[in-house]
């Protein structure tokens, strides 16, 4: 129940968001820079712990509804207190988070304790006064939206007018008003009217980080649509579709799987979006819908690998990818507790570990290298020794500083680079 | 890894996400259905071929005897004749229809019934008359005159089963279990499933394998329809302009009459 499931910095950073499958939320927040110690910046410390979701039981379908949380999307900070938005299968909640660090004294007729006094006794009276105390960090629900999906829900995105977002699953996309849940339009819906012949499902689904009318979602075949809510009530025609042609040579058992997107990523311009299959990231550039500007391998070993992947089910794994704050680098996770970066303007790449043998607190990390076949060097490792339990699904880029979140099946690394 | 064990092997998957927890997957079993069609795909063809070659060589076999028995009659020498060099052109296309059998195919009369019903001696084979086929991927009719082979009498069958193969549903029906879809449908289809389902053991013996895949086969018309029309045509025109005693057009023609 502590494995990891989302991973997310708010917009300022100050504070990161994880949600496991248990059903439950840690909220890390960074601390004040220590202007003596001028070579880190804070560092992250849990600021509060909260159960978001419950195990539920769907009495008219026999199904058990998980507990796991498979997004949380951030809201921007309007006043003292912070608003995220959890979502599991098949409902999403909003959370307000508030601190209190005062509480007030000196009541007539309670005790301190709570208990209240024999009127009788009370002889003189008092103001009650504000007196500090001890930082508490309070979560508390204060919108649930319910009852609008039928299939599981993959994504959650917060639209730029800060007043509704979206909840997509298997087959429909939901626009929702932030204030309103007994009520959802549905924006998108592909399911077939005879459900055998169904050929692709939603997989992740983003709202523009700037144009409010905007907004993407990608499907299992590797295509991504690209649809403007002005064109009509119901986006099942897309504005632009993205699809870059299969290349034959490639053809196998596993390319349907292998070609399934998993995760769509706005860049923060707006200009760009990418897109993370099973052993590629794409940049596209949404001006040109016929192929992606950009094709980063991950971890293009894997590819004679499918058949066992394909029987232990790490071909099914989705993995997220993420943009830095200025959208030079983008990142990603693989497999051995490995996550790789990819630098656009340099055409550089580097591939990371994260893990407590092969890194100290303090250290730099050390650039990995994976032998595809052949002789393999030293400090090398083969592809047949990677451990294929240790994946790193989540990952999350801060929004302005070099320091990046990193989950593994249980643990959670926060890398920043090293200053000067 | 070959195909046979690929089918049991995402069968399996499939029967496990039933009893996983969160309920079924939608995604998840959708990519999987890919993997077995892909799979079944090769392996209906794989069997079609093997079984064919082999029908091919008792043929000629047999009517390479008969025509040293026989009384050099002009009826039989041209049966002979035709049977003979329609064999051995169907023989050498066997060949060259097998080189792009990694493409694949889509086979209706493979639906009906499975792989082990058809069981045709070589003499019956001998005895067809004429028969019109229309290819699907290339709208082209063609008539073969005699020496008729293994796919015309199967072609018979298949018109009689391919009624019930277009009627017959493999749901994808019970993955998604709305409210607004019938109440019982759901308890209905899953006992559907199980009946062909090896229902005592989680092993699936692979003589159930032929009967799975005919079972499964015949409901996913919408994946089967979409796949790329170029590996078709291009498997179309190799095989159609040959003499209709090829492997690839055979599984790929419906029978007009």
């Amino acid at each position: 129940a502590d494995i990891i499931s989302t991973v997310e910095f708010n917009h300022s950073g100050e504070l990161l968001a994880t949600g496991d499958k248990g059903g439950r939320v840690v909220i890390f927040q960074q601390e004040p820079e220590n202007k003596s110690q001028l070579q880190c910046r804070g560092e992250y410390n849990v600021y509060s712990t909260f159960q978001s979701h419950e195990p539920e039981f769907d009495y008219l379908k026999s199904l058990e509804i998980e507990e796991k949380i498979n997004k949380i999307r951030w809201l921007p900070q309007k006043n003292a207190a912070q608003f995220l938005l959890s979502t599991n299968d098949k409902t999403i909640k909003l959370w307000k988070i508030s601190e209190r660090d005062k509480r007030p004294e000196g009541y007539n007729l309670k005790e301190e304790d709570g208990r209240y006094r024999d009127p009788s006794t009370v002889t003189t009276l008092r103001v009650p006064v504000f007196r500090p105390m001890d930082l508490m960090v309070e979560a508390s629900p204060r919108r649930v939206f319910a009852n609008a999906h039928t299939y599981h829900i993959n994504s959650i995105s917060v639209n730029s007018d800060y007043e509704t977002y979206l909840s997509a699953d298997d087959l429909r996309v939901n626009l929702w008003h932030l204030e309103i849940t007994d009520r959802s339009f549905n924006i998108v819906d592909i399911k077939p009217a005879n459900m055998e012949e169904l050929t692709e499902v939603i997989t992740a689904a983003e709202f523009h980080p700037n144009q409010c009318n905007t907004f993407v979602y990608s499907s299992s075949k590797g295509t991504i649509r690209l649809c403007d809510m002005r064109e009509s009530a119901l986006c099942d025609k897309h504005s632009k579709l993205f699809e870059e042609p299969e290349d034959p040579s490639n053809r196998s058992f596993f390319s349907e799987i292998i070609s399934s997107i998993s995760d769509v990523k706005f860049s923060h311009n707006g200009r760009y979006m990418m897109t993370r299959d099973y052993l590629s990231v794409k940049i596209w550039d949404l001006n040109m819908e016929s192929r992606p500007v950009e094709t980063y391998q991950v971890h293009e070993y894997l590819r004679s690998k499918l058949c066992s992947l394909y029987e232990n089910d790490c071909i099914f794994d989705k993995f997220e990818c993420c943009w830095n704050g200025s959208d030079s680098v983008v990142m990603t996770g693989s497999y051995n507790n490995f996550f790789r970066m990819f630098d656009r303007g340099q055409k550089k790449d580097v591939t990371l570990e994260a893990s407590r043998e092969s890194s100290k607190p303090r250290a730099v990390l050390k650039p990995r290298k994976v032998c595809a076949g052949g002789k393999r060097k030293k400090d090398e490792i083969s592809v047949d020794s990677l451990d294929f339990n240790k994946k790193i699904l989540h990952t999350a880029w801060h929004p302005q500083e070099n320091i990046i979140a990193v989950a593994t099946t249980n643990n959670l690394y926060i890398f920043q680079d090293k200053l000067n | 890894m070959d195909a046979q064990s690929l089918i049991s092997i995402s069968l399996r998957k499939i029967h496990n996400s039933r009893t996983q927890r969160g309920g079924i997957k939608l995604h998840k079993n959708l990519l999987v259905s890919y993997v077995l069609r892909n799979a079944k795909q090769l392996y209906m063809s794989e069997k079609y071929a093997e079984i064919y070659r082999m029908q091919q060589y008792e043929e000629v076999m047999t009517v390479c005897n008969e025509i040293q028995e026989l009384n050099p009659l002009d009826l039989a020498e041209d049966l002979a004749t035709a049977a003979c060099s329609a064999a051995a052109l169907a023989l050498q296309n066997g060949e060259l229809c097998k080189e792009s059998d990694s493409a694949f195919f889509r086979s209706c009369c493979a639906e009906a019934y499975p792989v082990t019903d058809c069981d045709l001696s070589p003499l019956s084979a001998v005895q067809c008359n004429k028969t019109t086929v229309l290819d699907l991927d290339t709208h082209v009719v063609t008539t073969v005159e005699s020496g008729c082979l293994y796919q015309d009498c199967c072609a018979v069958q298949c018109q009689g089963a391919q009624a019930p193969a277009k009627k017959r549903k493999y749901d994808f029906g019970y993955y998604a279990t709305e409210s607004e879809e019938v109440p019982d449908f759901t308890p209905c289809k899953r006992a559907r499933f199980e009946d062909f389902y090896c229902p005592h053991s989680e092993q699936l013996d692979t003589s159930n394998i032929s009967n799975l895949i005919s079972i499964f086969g015949s409901g996913f018309t919408g994946l089967v329809s979409r796949q790329a029309d170029s590996e078709f045509s291009l498997n179309g025109q190799f095989c159609s302009k040959q003499t209709l005693a090829s492997l690839g057009a055979w599984t790929r023609a419906i029978v007009a009459f």
